[in-house]
């Protein structure tokens, strides 16, 4: 709570921000979000064989990365909470989890709208987006056990297994639904091939949204940690009637 | 070996508990039918076998009729606080967990076990094969590994009802697919290759992996 203490009674609201390093992280993700709507919309060529349609995938490929690692942040503080037990590790692993279940909510929907103008149908039961789907499922059960849990102390325990256990799970997920679609081999158009026909420009654009979306990432994760400790100050006044 | 004594103690506990009452059996076996009955209905628009889809059948049955075993295991700790007793009781928490999860074992295959038959006879299947009942065997274990930890979470919620089938169902899918594909193989009686190079291998590593990280975080589920 130091933003708090710091602030004395002549100092602006404007001016403490400004020593925020949230308001510059801000900033920085607004300025890169930015320009990279410019290169994504302005820049980057037409795909010649999808179209504008294409475009998609700029936003599509480093929000699902995002994810992924949301989802391992989630999991090593789920650890480190289970081990430190200090309330930061809660804060971080649940402001992951949600940051990371907003991202592959994103990803998902960005999937759906590419693929029914690409593959002609909305959703198709490829490896990755069953995956995907599984890894948003897992994820929706780690955010409810919190919500169910009696106290407050048994939703950090439980989502911190829920989340080892759900990032341990992702990598076998993975595999048997590839391997149970090489047994039943479709003709879908997989996101590999997207990834073969990148011209040198639009995978320099690629990496300019994934810097892009990476600052935004941050942003939301330090944003929401803070907004947990100040969630957890504002109950422990309402608990005790006092805040030391 | 005192994990092995108590282990085996907890788990004839809930065996002889469902030998006394038979709530549970009786009343999963019954879901189980009800359940390839109303898939008939969702799945056999044209008179003839169900036979093609009946691997996906007997999983989705086994897994719903599983999910109902598991609750009860825990459902049933948690009245008039035997679930503090058990925890007080000077063994480990491996043993709690390994000898909840013997019981739920023992009871789904007992389930199974007695459904298949059944399956095999609506459903026109060839069900009499050692391969499959390994498979079973190797499914259900994963099944009662994953579900045990979860039920032990669910059971002390306000709504367990719902929080372990949302739980169990998204990190099972790989026994699921395995245990379908595995299923279907056998079932075709072709080329089983596939069986013993793929499903089986990946349905142990599967239930090795949760057998020991399972146990390990057990303890915290009890916290708070």
């Amino acid at each position: 709570m130091a933003a708090i203490a710091g602030r004395g009674p002549t100092d602006s609201p404007i001016r403490s921000s400004l020593r925020d390093p949230r308001f510059w992280l801000l900033v920085a993700t607004a300025a890169l979000t930015i320009i990279d709507g410019y290169l994504i919309f302005v820049v980057a060529p037409t795909d010649q064989v999808l179209g504008h349609i294409q475009r998609i995938f700029y936003i599509h490929v480093p929000i699902s990365i995002l994810s992924f690692l949301g989802f391992l942040v989630c999991a090593v503080a789920g650890i480190g909470y289970l081990i430190r037990r200090g309330e930061v590790w809660d804060r971080v692993a649940h402001a992951a989890a949600e940051v990371g279940v907003v991202f592959v909510t994103l990803a998902l929907v960005t999937g759906v709208i590419w693929a029914r103008p690409v593959w002609g149908v909305w959703w198709t039961w490829e490896p990755r987006l069953t995956t995907t789907l599984i890894l948003w499922l897992i994820y929706v059960a780690y955010l409810m056990i919190r919500h169910y849990a009696p106290t407050a102390q048994q939703g950090r325990a439980w989502s911190a297994v829920v989340g080892i256990i759900g990032f341990v799970d992702v990598p076998i997920v993975y595999y048997s639904v590839q391997w149970w679609r090489s047994i039943h081999p479709v003709q879908v158009i997989g996101p590999e091939a997207a990834d073969d026909a990148l011209e040198p420009i639009m995978a320099r654009i690629l990496v300019f949204s994934l810097v892009a979306a990476l600052a935004l990432f941050s942003y939301l994760l330090l944003e929401r940690v803070a907004l947990r400790g100040a969630e957890d100050a504002v109950s422990a006044i309402r608990r005790q009637g006092t805040y030391d | 070996m005192r994990l092995l004594s108590a282990t085996l103690a907890i788990a004839w506990k809930d065996v002889r508990l469902e030998i006394r009452s038979r709530d549970t059996v009786v009343s999963a076996l019954i879901f189980g039918l009800i359940v390839v009955v109303v898939f008939n209905f969702g799945l056999n628009r044209t008179p003839g076998s169900l036979a093609p889809a009946a691997p996906g059948l007997l999983w989705v049955a086994y897994g719903f009729v599983g999910v109902l075993a598991m609750n009860r295991a825990f459902a049933r700790e948690q009245e008039q606080g035997a679930l503090d007793g058990l925890l007080a009781a000077p063994v480990s928490r491996d043993a709690v967990f390994l000898g909840k999860m013997l019981g739920t074992l023992a009871f789904m295959l007992v389930i199974e076990g007695v459904l298949l038959p059944v399956f095999a006879v609506m459903l026109d299947l060839p069900a009499l094969s050692p391969t499959l009942g390994l498979i079973i065997l190797l499914a259900t274990i994963g099944f009662a590994t994953v579900g045990t930890f979860f039920a032990a979470i669910a059971a002390q919620t306000r709504s367990r009802e719902i929080l372990l089938p949302v739980l169990f169902f998204p990190v099972i899918v790989p026994v699921i697919i395995a245990a379908v594909e595995a299923t279907a193989l056998v079932l075709q009686g072709g080329p089983m290759q596939a069986v013993w190079t793929r499903w089986l291998p990946l349905l142990v590593v599967f239930d090795a992996l949760f057998l020991v990280i399972c146990p390990w975080i057990f303890g915290y589920v009890f916290e708070g």
